[in-house]
């Protein structure tokens, strides 16, 4: 019964098949390998010595980190970045929510409505900076407008008050980002299956009541995503900050981005800067690994 | 047309998880059916996937006309499939569908075109050929994946639940079809399904399969009467096999199964006489069309008493569920068969068909003859 | 639903507030648009929402004259930029889906935190990697950055795309005699238009507007547009010229704003598929 089988072989094109996709995957492989994480090791090397206009790489230590956490400036844009994290994170997933819920009642030209929402995002935090710098600034601005409607007291000088420039970074950015939002929920709300709305109904709920109690918590996943993207964008805030205040009055609105920019490239500080870099990362990883882990537990579930 | 044959094939995933194919031998002739069933997850569809050279064998040998092609790439192998989801190129028309195959062998367009132009004729889907697939009916695109196998003419074709993704009527429809084309063109067909009626009418040879492990294989005679198995003969048929725990008896130098009701009593004698497994828990196997009604005395069959509880007339037959030895019993009854819940009914088996299993390894105690095809396989059923 | 009572005053509300936040959003664009083309003497004597006296192209001319230049550094940075990362992309994506090997899903969670990755952290090394190549303040240079940055996000679309195809196809393609190249591009490429049009769309954006890695890695000539309207809007010298500063902005803001009117659908459609899906 068990005769010898010829075996027949595989020709040599036929390995170079098997080995395509992983040469094909290659030059990626090794550009995030060493553009990402080398590059990341390097920073992390440079913000232990005293590099300055020059990399030197002459080790001090935890000295740069030290001399950062006694910066006054990087403490103003650590807080500024929470208040401006927070607010911007804040009001945009609250405008972006309703808008959501508001279009989702079938409403006539929700194309054009979504558009008007949404192009904003198209345009870069540049084009937004110089925009509402011009319509926030004090003399010619919103408290011109106000005044010449007739709103005689009216003044509005946010963009030169070290107290409250922030929140004229927190007013672009929601312009901005919140159209987005908004399309990401209402994408969610489309996946909604629409029998749950109506088993509610005759359950005798409210329509206001079934979207907070039922619709919306099934939206836990967009809510995720919207609040990652977010984070993204106020923790890399650098452009809208440059275009709009550049970080003025004197430091007031700085943020960790522009700090590490100006330490970086303008004041000569590298080591410094670097430092600032990685505690940017840690930020990130902060809020990263626990959603990440999260997401690929749930994935090997599926 | 080619022989197939699969000695000792082995897939493993990893090194720390259970092999998913376990030692398979099978071997059919060219131009036979083998329907490879089993439930999902028994390495059915990896078995079949190994055959076409998707996935790499673990150890063993796959056999085309005598030559291993185990380690050859899908493409050389010269084995067509149809897939469940047909995985017909949603962006090419039917006609190109069909004829990629044919493009990439670098055939000339005229061939290409003849060969198009047959297939469609045979599967009577010439008028389809400009459309795409998703203007196309579950069915037609059921077709337009099985004329993309014939056009190519390989030795083997391949079916992958082909029929799964179709409503019952139209399945019915299909499967005929099936059979008829292969009575036509006696190709070599692998063909896997969970459905027993199709591993049934459509196999010449039937492997049925678990975690791994060929149960059985043989011809669906074989499989239907004289299941290796418990899990072989639950498997196959429907309404299932009647499974009823009984205790063997020597009377008068023959072995008796008890049965009981709760109206009466009866001493089943087996027809064959095993030593050693007096006083042994087993149980019996009754498929329910061989539990008739006791009519005229005298015909010699064991006969008992049992009061009807359920009845279902499912159109052509009247199926009735009694109690025997504290389990649920089914019997296929003629239609035509007067009887009411709480009636009291006489039943008749013939000891002839009564199969024996273990209870304890569900393995067959009185298999008659090999059940299955090569010795090295019976070696292993019964052996365990 | 309500959506048989029109004119109930509930959905009364919804509109008027759905309407005041449209008008919200417009109105920024407006003012720019509306100053862009006022004197500087209409701005000094208007508001923002006032009429011009004379309409006035002049801000537009000069604006044009200081940053068109640089409009066409970012074409050439954009456009190759975003042709090769979503090349790259598809790619990847391919593989990674379609292809697995042992450490291909590693791999890809190591892309995946790429996405998130904060730029800060690889600025130095970049440009010193782009000094050594010679290609430090070089459009060439940036097209490079924009290529390797913008890799995590369209291997990251592509993959997400690709996975949800059956394996079926790419099984079938292989028996019928279909290579890896071939299955590639004869059927999955022709699939995949609607994850390209939101790749080519999100990588133009993303390219056109950064002003991050232009401020870093340009200088002068190689400057993208972005760098020289903040250039433009911050210099502290001279009167400020806000109509032109408003009309230089909208130059740097239409291609984006073109291309989101007039593919944003596809855009939205495909983006809020991969982002919901996650």
């Amino acid at each position: 019964m068990t005769t010898v089988a010829t075996r027949l072989r595989r020709s040599p094109l036929d390995a170079l098949q098997r080995w395509l996709p992983k040469l094909v995957l290659a030059p990626s492989m090794l550009i995030i390998l060493v553009g990402f994480y080398g590059y990341i090791l390097w920073t992390l090397v440079l913000s232990f010595t005293n590099s300055s206009f020059m990399p030197s790489y002459k080790w001090v230590g935890l000295t740069q980190y030290m001399k950062l956490l006694e910066n006054d400036r990087w403490w103003v844009a650590s807080k500024n970045l929470l208040v401006f994290g927070g607010l911007f994170i804040g009001i945009s997933l609250l405008i972006g929510v309703l808008l959501a819920v508001l279009l989702d009642q079938r409403i006539r030209r929700e194309g054009f409505i979504r558009t008007v929402y949404l192009y904003p995002m198209a345009l870069s935090m540049i084009v937004t900076g110089t925009a509402w710098k011009w319509l926030l600034n004090p003399g010619l601005g919103l408290d011109k407008l106000l005044r010449d409607w007739g709103w005689e007291g009216f003044r509005f000088d946010w963009l030169v008050d070290p107290e409250r420039v922030v929140y004229c970074l927190v007013i672009a950015a929601v312009w901005q980002s919140s159209g987005f939002v908004m399309a990401l929920f209402l994408a969610g709300l489309r996946g909604v299956d629409p029998s749950i709305i109506r088993a509610a109904q005759v359950d005798g709920a409210s329509l206001p009541r079934i979207y907070l109690r039922i619709v919306l918590p099934s939206l836990r996943p967009v809510f995720f995503s919207a609040l990652m993207i977010l984070a993204h964008i106020a923790i890399k805030s650098f452009d809208l900050v440059a275009a709009m205040t550049a970080g003025g009055p004197g430091y007031a609105s700085d943020l960790p981005a522009m700090f590490m920019y100006a330490f970086t490239f303008s004041r000569g500080q590298m080591g410094m800067g670097s430092a600032s870099a990685i505690l940017m990362l840690g930020a990130i990883l902060a809020i990263l690994v626990p959603y990440l882990y999260s997401e690929l537990r749930s994935k090997r579930h599926d | 047309m080619a022989r197939l044959e699969l000695r000792n094939v082995n897939k493993r995933y990893g090194s720390g998880l259970p092999d998913t194919l376990k030692a398979i031998d099978l071997a059919i002739d060219s131009g036979e059916f083998l329907i490879l069933v089993g439930p999902s997850g028994c390495g059915k569809s990896t078995l079949m996937n190994c055959i076409a050279g998707l996935e790499q064998i673990s150890g063993g040998e796959i056999l085309v006309e005598g030559a291993d092609i185990s380690a050859m790439s899908p493409k050389d192998r010269d084995i067509a499939m149809v897939f469940q989801s047909y995985a017909l190129y949603p962006t090419m028309s039917v006609r190109d569908n069909i004829a990629f195959g044919l493009k990439i062998r670098k055939m000339p367009q005229s061939a290409i075109d003849e060969e198009v132009a047959r297939v469609a004729k045979l599967l009577q889907i010439e008028h389809l050929l400009a459309r795409k697939p998703s203007q196309l009916s579950g069915g037609q695109q059921q077709r337009v994946a099985m004329g993309r196998a014939l056009a190519r003419r390989p030795k083997i074709y391949l079916f992958d639940e082909p029929l799964s993704n179709l409503d019952a009527k139209l399945r019915v429809e299909m499967r005929t079809e099936i059979k008829l084309m292969h009575q036509r063109l006696k190709t070599t067909t692998v063909y896997v399904t969970h459905d027993q009626i199709e591993a049934m009418t459509l196999g010449d040879k039937v492997a049925v399969m678990k975690d791994g492990l060929i149960q059985q294989f043989g011809t669906p005679q074989q499989i239907y009467n004289d299941p290796a198995n418990l899990f072989v003969a639950s498997f196959i048929g429907s309404p299932p096999m009647n499974f009823i725990p009984a205790r063997l008896q020597r009377q008068g130098g023959r072995l008796m199964a008890l049965l009981d009701s709760s109206q009466g009593r009866c001493e089943l004698p087996l027809s064959r006489d095993i030593q050693g497994l007096e006083a042994r828990e087993v149980v019996l196997g009754i498929r329910p069309e061989q539990i008739v009604m006791g009519g005229a005395e005298g015909n010699g069959l064991p006969s008992i008493r049992a009061q009807v509880q359920v009845t279902e007339p499912t159109g052509p037959d009247l199926l009735v569920f009694v109690t025997l030895n504290q389990t649920k019993v089914c019997c296929r009854l003629a239609p035509d068969v007067s009887c009411c819940i709480g009636d009291s009914l006489a039943l008749q088996f013939d000891p002839a068909r009564v199969l024996l299993f273990d209870s304890a390894s569900g393995e067959r105690l009185d298999l008659a003859a090999p059940a299955c095809v090569t010795q090295d396989n019976v070696a292993r059923f019964t052996g365990r | 639903m309500t959506s048989h009572r029109w004119f109930s005053p509930s959905r009364l509300a919804i509109h008027a507030t759905l309407l005041l936040a449209c008008a919200l959003y417009l109105i920024p664009l407006i003012v720019m648009l509306l100053t862009s083309f006022k004197s500087p003497e209409d701005i000094r004597t208007g508001n923002l929402l006032s009429w011009p006296h004379v309409i006035t192209g002049s801000g537009w001319l000069t604006a044009w004259d200081a940053v068109g230049g640089y409009f066409w550094n970012s074409v050439k940075i954009t456009l190759p930029a975003v042709l090769i990362s979503t090349l790259l992309g598809a790619l990847n994506g391919y593989v990674l889906s379609m292809w697995r090997f042992r450490g291909s899903q590693l791999f890809f969670g190591l892309l995946l935190f790429g996405c998130f990755l904060p730029f800060q952290t690889v600025l130095l090394p970049a440009s010193f990697t782009l000094g050594k190549l010679g290609l430090a303040s070089t459009t060439t240079g940036l097209v490079l950055i924009h290529v390797v940055y913008g890799l995590a996000f369209t291997t990251l679309f592509f993959r997400n795309y690709y996975c949800s195809v059956p394996h079926a196809l790419v099984q079938a393609a292989r028996l019928d005699g279909a290579g890896f190249f071939t299955i590639f591009g004869r059927i999955l490429l022709p699939m995949s238009v609607p994850i390209i049009m939101v790749c080519l769309i999100w990588q133009f954006t993303q390219i056109w507007n950064d002003f991050l890695f232009g401020v870093v890695f340009a200088s002068g000539d190689a400057q993208p547009i972005t760098v020289a309207l903040n250039n433009l809007v911050n210099t502290s010298t001279g009167v400020k010229q806000y109509n032109v500063d408003m009309a230089a902005a909208m130059i740097a803001g239409l291609p984006t704003l073109l291309v989101y009117v007039v593919a944003g659908k596809y855009f939205l459609r495909g983006l809020t598929a991969g982002a919901v899906k996650g």
